[in-house]
């Protein structure tokens, strides 16, 4: 018992993490080999997981952060809709990098 | 070695415009980490086990303020919970592969590698382990070998607040929150979660805002769905094959 607490909590969360999101990748295909449908709002609450934990990390940040932060996020919500992934990250480091340098 | 065929080398070339798309993303998860507290082994530990960019950024945020372990695990699989549909979609197509090969293609199986099955299983390609693989190894080295780039260079950047890099995590979520718009439901769950989250922000406090907004979002989504099944959104619209 001594050896496990000896180990520093992030091994623990890498390793279970990494144990979670193996279940994740292999789950799916076990659970409809084995059942035929899967229930419309089951699919509809599965396929609404990665927006909704994603957007409870952007709308504390958009709301509760000054006005620099809040005209770039809206910025890169709009460079978004046209761009990819990199061009939008690329847009929002330079907005933010420049509006933090106006703002003194 | 069976691997080293054309199949092998299709992957590889599919790989290509990927990488190109996933390299900066190596380097910023690897630099976040060191920013966040957490060594280049570790992190590079978590890159070569986890391999799913969106899930290692939310763990190394979470990492860096004062969240239970549970949390953070719970977290990571909260943003892995996609894999469950890119697994029930992809599973029942990969019939040539043995019992082994699933596990192992299982282990690796991302955004990238479902959309890019999906398109060679449209296409009438053939999508085998050789192929798989090809795709794969590139891949798994440039995301490893980058996270410990990233977290050597991120070192040397003593003040990320002048590179503007507290706000690329932010704007990268936002980003991928914004690739998911054309999956149905997708405005009232944002509006739904974002919504709960700032207001268990304001009053609870964090980290609970992270569960409580997507529990809210999650939620809202079973509610307005109705019992009749739709057509599904283009990353599992291939699903007639039952």
């Amino acid at each position: 018992m001594d050896l496990i607490s000896d180990i520093p909590a992030i091994y623990w969360i890498i390793l279970a993490g990494a144990a979670a999101t193996y279940a994740t990748r292999f789950g799916g295909y076990l659970v409809v080999s084995r059942f035929e449908n899967i229930p419309p709002r089951i699919n509809a609450a599965l396929d609404a997981v990665p927006a909704a934990v994603l957007t409870t990390l952007v709308a504390p940040a958009l709301l509760s952060l000054g006005w620099a932060e809040a005209v770039t996020l809206c910025l890169a919500g709009v460079v978004a809709l046209r761009f990819s992934l990199s061009v939008t990250l690329v847009a929002g480091g330079a907005a933010i990098i420049l509006l933090r340098a106006l703002s003194g | 070695m069976p691997m080293i065929s054309a199949d092998f080398r299709h992957g590889m070339r599919d790989s290509v415009p990927v990488m190109i798309g996933v390299a900066p993303f190596g380097l910023l998860f690897g630099a976040l980490a060191v920013e966040n507290g957490m060594g280049i082994v570790e992190a590079t530990l978590m890159s070569a086990l986890i391999f799913g960019g969106a899930s290692q950024m939310v763990g190394i945020d979470l990492f860096g303020t004062q969240i239970a372990p549970w949390m953070i695990v719970l977290s990571i699989f909260a943003v892995n919970f996609r894999h469950v549909l890119y697994s029930a979609s992809l599973g029942p197509k990969l019939v040539r592969y043995t019992g082994l090969q699933k596990a192992v293609a299982f282990f690796f199986l991302t955004d990238v590698h479902y959309s890019a099955a999906e398109r060679r299983h449209e296409l009438g390609q053939s999508f085998g382990f050789g192929w798989y693989m090809g795709l794969t190894i590139p891949l798994y080295i440039l995301w490893v070998g980058e996270t410990i780039v990233g977290g050597l260079f991120g070192r040397l950047i003593t003040n990320p607040e002048a590179f503007g890099m507290d706000m690329l995590l932010p704007v990268y979520f936002l980003g991928i929150v914004m690739g998911f718009r054309r999956r149905r439901n997708w405005l009232p769950v944002v509006i739904a979660s974002g919504l709960a989250s700032t207001l268990a922000y304001g009053t609870i406090g964090s980290p609970w805002h992270v569960s409580i907004g997507a529990i809210a979002g999650v939620a809202f989504a079973a509610l307005i769905a109705g019992d009749q099944p739709v057509t599904e959104p283009e990353a599992n619209e291939t699903e007639e094959i039952t």
